[in-house]
């Protein structure tokens, strides 16, 4: 076809961050630092313009979905998997997200990690380039082998950024958390693909799409709940999402680009494209609704009494994905694709900001010590509002949309989960605003030495800034409810085409648009309250002594949840462990390794008195030896 | 003449040359010992060399049976001999270096 030029060239959208990390992965002790930042980000600027004119073919109408092969990846007689890329409305809008977030942060990140070696430097953009590499090369791949490559790149590249400082113990321990979290799901994922294999015979999205009726239900509630272990492992929730809020242990780019633009949105993109088996399986979409709503509540409520201005932004993360699931959970795909595009917006932007804080503050993080930066960081301020009013949901900025497509979708699938959304929704708004209260409004809260240096960061921090902040206000427009107008959903028109197999199976939930009315206004209202009732319970904030007591204990440790998995696995583990060190290997392994040396030392001290160096015993034996041989050849038969 | 002669009187040599070799510590008298029990074995197959082509002759008269086992002896003469000068030699190095020719004597490589 002449219109899909653009679509052929599909390869060279991963391929310059490929490029781009050889360079700076190999050229780390040559490469100036400004070469290493200009290579690094270049090739992923490369690739969004790629990524750009690719989905300008994908947009014209009657675009159909197409497949880039190659080569053959595994071929044997009844197996054949091709490493092949998948171009569709899902996957190029995927696109779109990661290079132009991704990019955004690169440039960021050329600035924040100024302090860094040149080395190191190098090794910073390297490991990016590899994580948005691993990351497209998830969201092309064509089946799911070829996602799960991308799908284990992404742990890797996780566990390397966050362990990007690797003479601090503790990051160690983050990356080594994050990484066994990931492998936990991993490990469901690859069972699914096995699974998948032994039922199809084929791992392309497209056969095994177009084959999905036929199979048996229990068969595919058994591979949909384990492509859920995987997702809940990447994606972080219930129960593997522990790694997330540990993972800002790297660097706060780092932080933003696992968050936002890649990483835990791919449990989002597997779900929303394997969404037809998820449709058809008669339990799963019940349990992710499920897991996804408690992970959205618990997160939220860890948030609201967490002080570390990443770890608010981590447990909020892990609440608007639980959110995000209970979306897919509902059925509502448009409507989850469209929050992961809106929270990637704002995301990466209130990550970035809080960078700029930090960066201001001289890598301070404790939200207690700081307050009024009102005048000092004015971009900083103003885009970490917008960032927060995006994700609180008050219209119109992008996230009152997005949020309201997921909530109406639930409204309408069950009314028991839509309080509760609405209600980790409510306190979304809340701990958001006691971040950006306690931030920026009241007064300084620092030592007088920090006050001293606080100043506005660089161009290239506050470039991407102004870039995600347009965005995060307007990204909404992109998918206007049919309340305000008919047919003005661009984005759930745009993803027709990959959700339509689904939306054939699901009954049409209709709520009057009275309701609809009523149940936005109601929400809007709550929001705006809650949202000044936080920033007049926080605005003359002082720092006190007391410590938490009762429920706020609770929420400050977290609900001991890393606790409770360190008594339930951890020690019993190391208990076992310790038993097999202890017993096992001392008295049952030791013992026959050491018997085995004692026997043979025994044997040869005895064996050394027939070395007499006298001749006549050695012959004497010979003699010996060889008539009793003739003896037994004599007589022995 | 029986075979059987034969064959005794090789065994008794043999063993002769066993006994000597085991018992006695003089090296001359080991070393003859050897001999004798190196000869007891030519005897043997000289021995049974001439049975062997006596009962071939038998049939065919042209019959050159058994003639390379006395080939053979004349061989192991010839080595023996060979032997003999080597394993003089060393006993002559030995009595000069150690001033005995008891084989008990030199038993350092023991150590």
């Amino acid at each position: 076809m002449d219109n899909q030029n653009m679509t052929k060239l599909i390869y060279l959208v991963p391929l310059f961050p490929l490029i781009g990390f050889l360079i700076n992965g190999l050229g780390r002790n040559f490469l100036s630092k400004s070469l290493s930042a200009f290579v690094g980000s270049g090739s992923v600027l490369a690739s969004f313009i790629m990524s750009v004119l690719i989905f300008m073919e994908a947009k014209t109408p009657g675009f159909s979905v197409v497949t880039v092969k190659l080569f053959d990846f595994i071929k044997t007689a009844k197996l054949d998997i091709p490493f092949s890329f998948q171009v569709d409305q899902l996957s190029t809008l995927f696109l779109l997200i990661i290079t132009g977030v991704g990019f955004l942060i690169h440039l960021y990140s050329s600035a924040y990690m100024k302090e860094e070696q040149p080395h190191h430097y190098a090794r910073y953009f390297a490991y990016l380039n590899l994580f948005v590499f691993s990351m497209l090369m998830l969201v092309l791949g064509s089946n799911y082998v070829i996602m799960f490559i991308g799908w284990e790149g992404v742990g890797l590249c996780s566990y390397l950024l966050i362990g990007y400082w690797f003479k601090n113990g503790d990051y160690n321990d983050a990356a080594k958390k994050a990484f066994v979290m990931n492998r936990i799901g991993d490990l469901g994922f690859l069972l699914a693909i096995f699974w998948m294999l032994g039922q199809y015979g084929s791992t392309d999205f497209i056969s095994i799409f177009s084959r999905a009726g036929d199979t048996a239900p229990a068969v595919l509630t058994g591979i949909t709940l384990l492509l859920f272990v995987g997702a809940t492992g990447k994606s972080a929730q219930i129960p593997l999402y522990t790694w997330l809020p540990d993972a800002m242990a790297g660097p706060t780019p780092v932080s933003a680009l696992i968050h936002a633009a890649t990483m835990v949105t791919a449990g989002i993109y597997m779900i929303a494209r394997s969404n037809i088996l998820y449709t058809l399986a008669p339990v799963t979409p019940m349990i992710v609704a499920v897991i996804g709503l408690a992970t959205a509540l618990l997160a939220a409520t860890i948030a609201i009494r967490q002080n570390d201005i990443k770890k608010v932004l981590a447990y909020s993360t892990v609440s608007q994905l639980g959110l995000m699931f209970l979306g897919l959970g509902v059925g509502a795909y448009t409507g989850a694709v469209f929050h992961v595009m809106t929270h990637a917006f704002f995301k990466a932007l209130l990550f970035l900001g809080a960078g700029s804080v930090i960066h201001a503050m001289h890598h301070e993080q404790d939200i207690r010590n700081m307050g009024g930066l009102k005048k000092h960081l004015p971009v900083t301020h103003l885009t970490f509002l917008a960032g927060c009013i995006a994700i609180a949901g008050i219209p119109p900025f992008s996230g009152f949309f997005s949020k309201e497509e997921i909530l109406g979708g639930v409204f309408a699938h069950n009314i028991v989960l839509y309080i509760i959304a609405v209600f980790s929704s409510l306190l979304t708004a809340f701990y958001m605003f006691r971040l950006y209260t306690l931030t920026f409004l009241g007064k300084f809260r620092g030592t007088s030495e920090q006050e001293h240096h606080l100043h506005e960061s660089p161009l290239a921090m506050t470039l991407p800034l102004i870039v995600l902040a347009v965005l995060a206000v307007l990204a909404g427009f992109l998918g206007i409810p049919e309340l305000f107008s008919t047919d003005a959903h661009w984005l759930s028109n745009f993803l027709a085409p990959v959700f339509a197999e689904s939306t054939v199976h699901q009954q049409a939930h209709v709520v009057s648009h009275s309701t609809e009315w009523m149940l936005m206004g109601g929400m809007v209202a709550a929001t705006l309250v809650i949202c000044f009732y936080a920033i007049n319970k926080f605005r003359n904030y002082e720092k006190t002594g007391i410590e938490a007591t009762g429920f706020a204990k609770v929420l400050e440790n977290k609900w001991w949840v890393d606790e409770i998995y360190d008594a339930i696995i951890n020690k019993p583990l190391k208990g076992f462990s310790l038993f097999l060190n202890n017993v096992v290997e001392r008295s049952g392994v030791d013992g026959i390794v050491n018997g085995v040396g004692k026997f043979v030392h025994y044997s040869s001290r005895q064996l050394r008195w027939l070395q007499s160096g006298q001749v006549g015993s050695y012959i004497l034996i010979m003699v010996v030896a060889t008539v009793v041989f003739f003896i037994i050849q004599l007589f022995g038969k | 003449m029986p075979i059987n002669y034969y064959i005794f009187l090789s065994i008794a040599l043999f063993c002769i040359g066993v006994v000597g070799v085991l018992t006695r510590r003089n090296a001359i008298i080991v070393f003859m010992c050897i001999e004798l029990m190196l000869n007891a074995v030519n005897l043997l197959l000289v021995a049974f060399s001439k049975m062997h082509y006596m009962s071939s002759v038998l049939v065919n008269p042209a019959s050159t049976a058994g003639a390379d086992a006395q080939i053979f002896v004349f061989f192991i003469m010839v080595v023996a001999a060979a032997e003999v000068s080597v394993g003089l030699a060393i006993i002559v190095m030995m009595y000069r270096n150690i001033h005995s020719v008891d084989i008990n004597f030199l038993n350092r490589l023991k150590h």
